[in-house]
């Protein structure tokens, strides 16, 4: 049994497939709504054991459980593992970060419990008593703030809207094991294999700086230049949903409603008309650039600074400006 | 032919191009007078059960749709693409509008009627944004799920289903045993249109209707809407002229560069 079991049952479990940026802020959420109370987290997948004393060492955290290791996930083998740990019922909240493996996991969980979940939490109330959210709708055109009235509160939340938590000064967490339940897997589902994108890049959803392509950039060589504006950064790179379509770059490139949501601090749009799907996945960014030849597309509405240019002759004379200029501290 | 029956969930929501406004009161998301479709995801859903009935690996597609009187035409158009036959389950109108969790469960007890092999949905719905239904749905039935899926292979000898699912990092392969949940991502198909004579035809397709009330399922929403409100507007932007003036702006004004 886990080192949580007994405890006031304020505490918060955060759900985790390693020890990410992204699950760092899940631990800054998980504590906005367990107040002063516990955070511990479950790690599960193929790093568990490795990132374990990774996870130990981040501030807030009062134990680490590692639940079923160094497994590759699927969402059946996960979730009964999940459920486990909540079965002592020492845990009011159950967080997951929006990612596809918080996405994947955590309503399946909630199905088998019966309990509602609310999804990519943008903010945890601080008045509402560990029950009340802020989360965006229609693609962001909308927020609304919400209560749930279950007793065991599941929420995935959006990672961009919470600054993760730092590393603790001394000590570590104490880590601890669960053993798979039996009917983890249940021999339902395999995992098969996967293909990963390589990239020496800082992840898309974690990086300071974004530079993503749209349909303008005529062809996936093009995406060359940004890639060149990315590095003199180090930043990352992303695309839309016409970019990916036309099979220019990865899926997993996709900025937007459905893709990935970013918030950097700079992010620089080029050839990007900014339909409302992209700029759901943007527009939450700290300082907004948009290099585009026509001067009526609506993402200039959301830029910060729009440049009316041919790509073409501005990316590469971006670049230039850009390694003449001295580094930022 | 196979025998297989795959249950398609379709969802009437605002149109994709319709840039939503908020009400007034903050009651709400005004949907007067709006433009309404089928959410693309569950497009995508539909069409993928057609390619596997085509492919023969499937006998019949039932589509089926929960909501308002008017959610009946989304399952028409379902059936103008080429489903078999529809369901409606009917909810009386109003601002109450179904929680993924009720929208599971009433799935759930149509899936223990129809006895289905296979249910595709959608991974999310573009009013809601929620991207739960298909995994509570699985999770309710103990069913394995292909979640995000960008291809759909049928192992006829092992009776699976090789789901490509589209994760943070790339692609996963997962092989699901039937009966199983699949939900859809954008990469999945290119759906076909519901061309005029096709809807026609599809008005002889029998759409049976059901009341909720009638299924005897709580469907009381959990998570109560307290208020919803316009996102914070973003201060207005500038031109500039050349890159030497963005440069000069990004570093001296905004101070990130």
């Amino acid at each position: 049994m886990s080192a949580a079991a007994g405890r006031a049952s304020a505490a918060a479990l955060v759900v985790a497939d390693g020890a990410t940026v992204a699950v760092r802020s899940a631990v800054r959420a998980a504590q906005a709504c367990a107040s002063s109370s516990a955070v511990d987290v479950l790690l599960l997948g193929r790093s568990s054991s490795a990132d374990a004393n990774a996870a130990a060492a981040w501030e807030g955290v009062s134990s680490v459980i590692v639940g079923g290791a160094d497994q590759p996930l699927t969402a059946e083998y996960a979730a009964p593992i999940v459920q486990a740990q909540l079965g002592s019922g020492a845990y009011r909240h159950v967080v997951a970060a929006s990612t596809t493996f918080g996405k994947n996991v955590l309503p399946r969980v909630a199905g088998v419990l019966g309990v509602s979940t609310v999804s990519d939490v943008i903010e945890v109330k601080e008045d509402g008593g560990g029950e009340v959210f802020v989360r965006p709708i229609y693609a962001g055109n909308a927020l609304a703030t919400v209560r749930s009235k279950e007793s065991t509160i599941l929420l995935t939340v959006r990672p961009t809207a919470f600054e993760p938590v730092a590393e603790r000064s001394e000590g570590l967490a104490e880590v601890s094991s669960l053993a798979a339940p039996e009917e983890a897997g249940g021999g339902q589902s395999r995992w098969v294999g996967e293909d990963r994108t390589e990239s020496s890049r800082p992840d898309l959803t974690a990086a300071g700086v974004v530079v993503a392509g749209g349909r303008g950039l005529k062809s996936g060589d093009n995406f060359k230049l940004l890639e060149e504006i990315a590095d003199e950064l180090g930043g990352a790179v992303g695309a839309t949903r016409a970019a990916v379509d036309l099979g220019w770059v990865a899926n997993d490139m996709q900025v937007g409603q459905t893709g990935k949501v970013v918030a950097p601090e700079l992010y620089i749009g080029v050839g990007i008309s900014g339909a409302i799907q992209h700029l759901a996945g943007m527009k939450d960014s700290k300082v907004i650039v948009a290099i585009n030849k026509d001067e009526e597309a609506p993402i200039f509405q959301v830029a910060d600074y729009g440049l009316v240019a041919d790509l073409f002759d501005a990316v590469p004379q971006l670049q230039e400006k850009l390694k003449a200029l001295p580094k930022k501290q | 032919m196979s025998s297989r029956k795959i249950l398609v969930g379709v969802k009437r929501v605002v149109d994709y191009a319709v840039k939503v406004r908020v009400k007034k009161d903050g009651s709400g998301v005004d949907l007067n007078n709006v433009k309404m479709s089928m959410n693309p995801f569950c497009e995508i859903a539909v069409e993928e059960a057609l390619r596997l009935r085509e492919a023969k690996h499937a006998g019949e597609v039932i589509a089926v749709t929960i909501g308002p009187k008017k959610a009946a035409e989304t399952v028409r158009v379902a059936l103008g693409m080429g489903a078999d036959r529809g369901l409606h389950i009917a909810v009386p109108n109003g601002d109450a509008e179904l929680q993924p969790l009720a929208v599971a469960s009433i799935l759930k007890t149509i899936v223990e009627k129809e006895k289905p092999d296979v249910v595709i949905l959608g991974k999310q719905s573009i009013d809601g944004d929620n991207n739960q239904t298909g995994q509570m749905l699985a999770g309710m039935l103990g069913w394995p799920q292909g979640t995000f899926a960008s291809q759909v292979e049928v192992d006829p000898a092992e009776n699976s289903l090789n789901v490509t699912r589209e994760v943070d990092g790339g692609l996963e392969t997962v092989a699901l045993g039937l009966p199983a949940v699949v939900t859809c991502d954008l990469r999945l198909n290119e759906p076909r249109f519901a061309t005029l004579p096709n809807m026609m035809k599809a008005k002889k397709k029998k759409i049976e209707t059901t009341d909720v009330s009638s299924l005897d399922i709580d469907v009381a929403p959990r998570i109560e809407i307290l208020h919803v409100s316009e996102p914070p507007k973003r201060a207005q932007g500038v031109f500039v002229n050349d890159v030497d003036e963005l440069v000069d702006k990004l570093h001296r004004e905004a101070n990130v560069l």
